[in-house]
């Protein structure tokens, strides 16, 4: 192949009748509010977790709500439940709750990691 | 005044006709058109009827040699009309304009000297051969028109740089306008038609609307951003059948910043490639393009894809031609294809020759002007030839 010096980009479209929204939904009839989520981002800006790194919660439940579930779970891994995002939150959304439960839902889907699920399983 | 072909002038619901003409109102209270009618006529264009001032791409030159020539030829020929095309003619700087490398007013005094060349010669309508053109000096005349001071200041520069005056074209037109608007003369001239002869079917042609034409001033395009009808107005009349595939809309990807640095072309066929994956499945016989830019990376980017991704988007491996208008139409009035220039194509063209019928000579398509041979391009490792 010669050398283009670029590659192909790889696109953003996010094709809902191809996602998995499954566990979504059973977020969403949960008791932490995250329907009420208008993506503001206080959330990422207040997070300890997220200052010095590339960390973003509010990212990480935004791929969580659309089902787009790769990496989310590794990514929510790294939260230390210290619940400063859910005191700054606008919309009120209980989001130390919601990462409890998004952590719960995603359990099962990393059978073969075992470090991933201890942190998973840290309640 | 042009007007849109009929099946783009649905007659709508009845709960949306209750403006129209009817016999129940008084006669004084009844308007003149439908109401549907008045609401398409938003969607026509002005397009002048003869006496053009040409005024050629810097690009279309290089990649699409035969066009231009194809064009002038088909208005003078076929059409009997007055074009004059400017020897003393110049760059518009639209890629520089759009690459934030040339200020407004540079573009704006070059624009005014275009401008001054036409009314030298006489001339009130102008056609920009390249829709990237076509755009800019939609916008410089529309910028005048909202502030007469930079039109003095430009009238100004204009004159201090070269003494020369201009008037303010009374009509600009792409040319796939003029195509479009004299499509059913040309079709009676025609010798082929858009349909496989193997089969007697339309054949399916993805059209292609650069962005310049009609998504900066809607109002300037025919069908406006939502129905460009300009391209698929050509297509219907000659027999084909357009196809209209989810990203029909979408840009071809060429984005003067995506395109002019490196690596940054990632981002430029990744566009190119989100319409081939649209298009793919109605299995297109060809695309047809009024920009450019458009015709060129519709055209190489299949190329590029096939090398970095083993990937083509027809079934035999040979890609899905990419034609101008003017291509299209000097093919189907029976022009020759080299002669046209197909051979500078990327994805090469013969497939769709022989669907259509039209004859060409195999060994004719390298030889130069004076009757010698040119050597043969190198040929892709992916992409059939
Ligand atoms: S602060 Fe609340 S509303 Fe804002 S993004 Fe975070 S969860 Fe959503
Ligand atoms: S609970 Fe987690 S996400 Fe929220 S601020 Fe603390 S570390 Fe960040």
């Amino acid at each position: 192949m010669p050398e283009f010096g670029f590659s192909i980009s790889k696109g953003r479209t996010i094709d809902f009748d191809l996602l998995d929204s499954a566990r979504t939904a059973a977020l969403e009839g949960d008791d932490s509010g995250l329907i009420k989520c208008m993506d503001c981002g206080t959330c990422t800006a207040t997070c300890s977790a997220g200052a010095f790194s590339d960390f973003s919660i509010r990212k990480i439940h935004t791929m969580f709500r659309r089902g787009q579930y790769d990496g989310v779970a590794e990514a929510l891994s790294k939260c230390m439940l210290c619940g400063k995002c859910t005191l700054v939150c606008p919309r009120s959304v209980n989001l130390r709750h919601a990462i409890i439960r998004m952590r719960q839902t995603l359990r099962t889907s990393v059978p073969d990691d075992d470090d991933l699920r201890h942190y998973l399983n840290v309640l | 005044m042009e007007t849109i072909s009929n099946n783009l002038h649905p007659t709508p619901p009845a709960h949306q006709r209750t403006l129209s003409a009817s016999a129940d109102q008084p006669e004084g209270l009844r308007p003149a058109f439908p109401a549907h009618q008045r609401y398409w006529n938003e969607y026509v264009k002005e397009i002048a009827d003869d006496r053009y001032f040409y005024e050629r791409s810097c690009i279309r030159q290089t990649f699409f040699p035969g066009s231009e020539a194809a064009f002038l030829k088909i208005l003078r020929d076929e059409l009997g009309k007055d074009i004059r095309d400017e020897v003393n003619q110049h760059t518009c700087t639209g890629i520089g304009y759009h690459s934030d490398i040339v200020p407004l007013e540079t573009t704006m005094t070059i624009v005014a000297r275009l401008f001054s060349l036409m009314t030298e010669a006489g001339y009130k309508n102008y056609v920009p051969s390249c829709v990237t053109s076509f755009g800019v000096f939609s916008e410089i005349v529309h910028k005048w028109e909202e502030q007469p001071a930079l039109l003095e200041k430009t009238r100004e520069l204009l004159f201090k740089a070269t003494g020369r005056e201009f008037e303010i074209p009374e009509n600009i037109a792409h040319p796939s306008d003029i195509i479009y608007k004299f499509r059913n003369e040309l079709k009676d001239k025609m010798k082929y038609r858009l349909v496989n002869r193997y089969t007697g079917r339309p054949l399916k042609v993805v059209d292609h609307i650069g962005c310049h034409y009609a998504k900066i001033f809607p109002e300037k395009g025919i069908g406006k951003a939502e129905f460009p009808h300009v391209l698929a107005g050509m297509v219907e009349s000659w027999g084909g059948e357009v196809v209209d595939y989810p990203e029909r809309r979408h840009c071809c990807g060429f984005g003067f910043r995506q395109y002019i640095i490196q690596e940054n072309r990632g981002y430029s066929i990744a566009n190119s490639k989100k319409k081939f994956e649209s298009m793919e499945p109605y299995e297109p016989d060809f695309i047809v393009s009024n920009c450019p830019g458009c015709t060129m990376f519709l055209d190489k980017w299949q190329y590029v894809i096939a090398e970095m991704e083993h990937k083509t988007y027809d079934k035999e491996g040979y890609g899905i031609p990419s034609l101008t208008y003017e291509e299209m139409a000097g093919l189907l009035l029976g022009y020759d294809p080299w002669t046209l220039g197909l051979q500078l194509h990327q994805v090469q063209v013969e497939h769709l020759l022989d669907k259509i019928g039209i004859e060409y000579d195999p060994d004719d398509k390298y030889r130069a002007a004076d009757g010698s041979l040119l050597p043969s391009p190198e040929k892709p490792n992916n992409l059939q030839v």
